[in-house]
């Protein structure tokens, strides 16, 4: 049976040829037509709601209930931000959120890059290990580690502190994997140059190494940037005083209607769109990087 | 594997290696440190704490915190009380959430995906921009949306209005979706075989209710935020899908369908496997949206293990409990991944067909 069929296609084949020239059947036209249909109705249940956000922020109060489906505010009201710039904590809690930010990018950047570079480059007893230490702490669900961390920051005396908010955060073991992958994937002769001219081993790293992984250490920036200025739980857990709230601690308790009656909804878009700024030009700046990383993470 | 083994067969003494296991050492000793304070050591803490009767004043290491075994996993089990009854609830709540989650998130990322890898298509960057954005933005500045466009009189319940539909009340809705289809064929109480018994305190009846209106309006939400991330999954998987077979397919007049079932996604298989992975681990973890959204009402129908967990140790103060939760939430996790390993496994041949060819059974 499979010979007959296999001879069929074969005397088939020739009678099809591939048409090379663009013009469409009526039937690939409709296709065509119904792909881009689809393709945009969704793209507008995507972007609507930051559209519909935006546009709230600058509504008043009962134009948001009556109306909440226009873009455009029939009065254009700046009340919403006004209270959240002058008559809140909102500015404090931004500021946390970019000094924690700011901290664990700088400092997870050089850590993981160290330790990827000494788990991909040198040779040292217990390096297995240590990377499978690593691998098994990417297993390790981040919501199960919330009593621990609260138990172990109170224990060493760095609750509720700048401390306790960055420390843990420095490392990420996924980083540690894509910068192992990556310093494995460039070529080894150069820092064996620069070490046979008798560079020390940090000196190689630091002077040679770290500059040619420039493009692993953006998806790094990338990864944490938008992991500690989107991190929720940790600072649940890490923090109680006013004075250390972040935006997203300090945005959930105003969704629960912390600051005052009524529904408020100009007031708490406003304080997520502008939540969103930062991680949104970051998206926007490293597109090409960020839809790539995916990618590369999968074949990694 | 036999590669690995070539390249470790290095020279392991020459000149230039000279220190480098002190500099590996130095240079990884911040991440060990900081992953055995921060970590290794807090989850000893807590799996001590879940055995013992500690309330949350002084250090649960002190000498009058008392061991009392398996207590606190035996209260939210079997106890019979009211910690039983909300575990069984947060359990009911998680396990639809799943449900639902994990495929339509699955199936809408692929679908996107393979709209988007076109081989002709205008506007490409444009319409992968739009359906990933979503992934970047914070839960908190999400869920805070979300409650606006869910709200009795937002965009959802407006654009509903349009069509004749009254749209419910979304998060004050504590009412299960399967209950609500059921009561509108007139099925209003459930068989006696199904609420006379149950598990973990809550009758089969309510297990089946379905999950809440308000934690339907999570579910969509989580559609909605993660369908980006494994649309870029499936497009690279896509990219790397030979054209060759599909051609051949064609050939064979095989449909536009019959191509994708039979071809496309055989080989789109262990990405399917990591989206399917990454989505069950990431669905056994809502918390962030609870915490933010609803804080787990209406009627605790949106409370979820992980939730469980936070209110049971820091707001109840029973921190036995709350550890408990946390790691039987960490079994449920290791399970389920390792269940999916296995159903997805890398089978060789079928059966038939290795005794035809007498390939040994050897899985990858």
């Amino acid at each position: 049976m499979t010979v007959t069929a296999a001879g069929d296609t074969a005397v088939v084949a020739p009678e099809a040829p591939p048409k090379r020239t663009r013009t469409w059947s009526p039937r690939a036209r409709w296709g065509q037509i119904l792909l881009y249909a689809i393709l945009i109705a969704l793209a507008i249940i995507y972007i609507y709601p930051f559209l519909v956000q935006v546009a709230t922020s600058f509504k008043t109060d009962a134009e948001a209930t009556a109306d909440p489906i226009s873009l455009i505010p029939s009065v254009f009201s700046l009340a919403a931000y006004e209270r959240l710039f002058t008559r809140s904590d909102f500015p404090l809690w931004a500021l946390n959120s970019a000094i924690v930010t700011i901290c664990v990018t700088l400092g997870r950047v050089f850590f993981v890059s160290l330790a990827g570079y000494a788990l991909a480059r040198l040779k040292f007893r217990g390096r297995g290990v240590i990377f499978a230490l690593v691998v098994a702490v990417m297993a390790v669900p981040g919501v199960v580690l919330l009593i621990p961390k609260f138990l172990v920051l109170n224990q060493i005396g760095i609750y509720d502190s700048y401390m306790g908010m960055i420390l843990p955060l420095l490392v990420d073991a996924a980083g540690v994997f894509i910068m192992k992958n990556f310093f494995e994937s460039i070529p080894v002769a150069i820092e064996e140059q620069a070490r046979i001219d008798g560079a020390g081993t940090f000196r190689v790293f630091w002077s040679i190494v770290l500059p040619m992984a420039r493009p692993a250490l953006i998806t790094i920036v990338i990864l944490s940037f938008q992991g500690s200025w989107n991190e929720l739980s940790h600072f649940i857990v890490s923090t109680q005083s006013p004075e250390l709230t972040t935006l997203t601690k300090g945005v959930a308790a105003l969704a629960s209607g912390q600051l005052g009656q009524g529904n408020q909804y100009p007031l708490k878009l406003a304080a997520a769109a502008i939540m969103t700024i930062p991680v949104a030009v970051m998206f926007f700046i490293f597109q090409k990087k960020i839809m790539s990383t995916a990618e590369g993470a999968l074949k990694g | 594997m036999t590669t690995q083994v070539t390249t470790r067969r290095r020279p392991r003494s020459s000149g230039i290696r000279r220190g480098e296991g002190v500099a590996g050492w130095l240079f990884t000793a911040p991440i060990i440190v900081i992953l055995g304070v921060f970590l290794f050591i807090p989850v000893l803490m807590a799996l001590w704490v879940s055995f013992s009767d500690w309330s949350g004043r002084g250090s649960p290491l002190s000498a009058n915190v008392a061991f009392v075994g398996l207590d606190n996993y035996a209260a939210v089990t079997t106890g019979g009380g009211l910690a039983e009854r909300n575990f069984g609830i947060a359990l009911r709540n998680n396990a639809w959430y799943v449900l639902l989650v994990v495929p339509l998130q699955t199936i809408l990322a692929l679908f996107l995906a393979s709209l988007v890898s076109r081989a002709i298509l205008r506007g490409r960057g444009f319409f992968r921009t739009a359906f990933y954005f979503p992934s970047v933005t914070s839960s908190v500045a999400i869920t805070v949306l979300w409650l606006f466009l869910f709200s009795t009189t937002g965009v959802i319940n407006e654009v509903l209005s349009w069509v004749g539909i009254n749209g419910p009340n979304w998060f004050a809705d504590p009412r299960g979706i399967v209950h609500v289809a059921l009561g509108s064929v007139g099925l209003r109480a459930g068989p006696e075989a199904l609420t006379s018994s149950g598990f973990l305190g809550i009758s089969w009846w309510e297990w089946l209710a379905g999950p809440s209106v308000a934690m339907s309006a999570f579910i969509l939400m989580a559609i909605f935020t993660t369908s980006g991330t494994m649309m870029l999954l499936f497009i690279a998987a896509l990219q790397n899908v030979g054209v060759e077979l599909g051609e051949a397919g064609m050939m064979d007049g095989a449909t536009g369908w019959q191509r994708f079932w039979h071809i496309t996604l055989p080989q789109l298989r262990p990405t399917l496997f990591t989206v399917l992975t990454l989505g069950l681990i990431g669905c056994w973890q809502v918390f962030d949206q609870i915490y933010t959204g609803t804080q787990g009402g209406p009627a605790k129908t949106t409370v979820t293990p992980a939730y469980l967990s936070y209110q049971a140790a820091f707001i109840n103060q029973d921190w036995g409990q709350g550890s408990a939760i946390a790691f039987i939430l960490f079994l449920i996790i290791i399970f389920f991944a390792i269940v999916q390993r296995w159903v997805l496994r890398d089978r060789p041949v079928s059966k038939r067909r290795a005794r035809q060819y007498q390939v040994k059974g050897k899985t990858s």
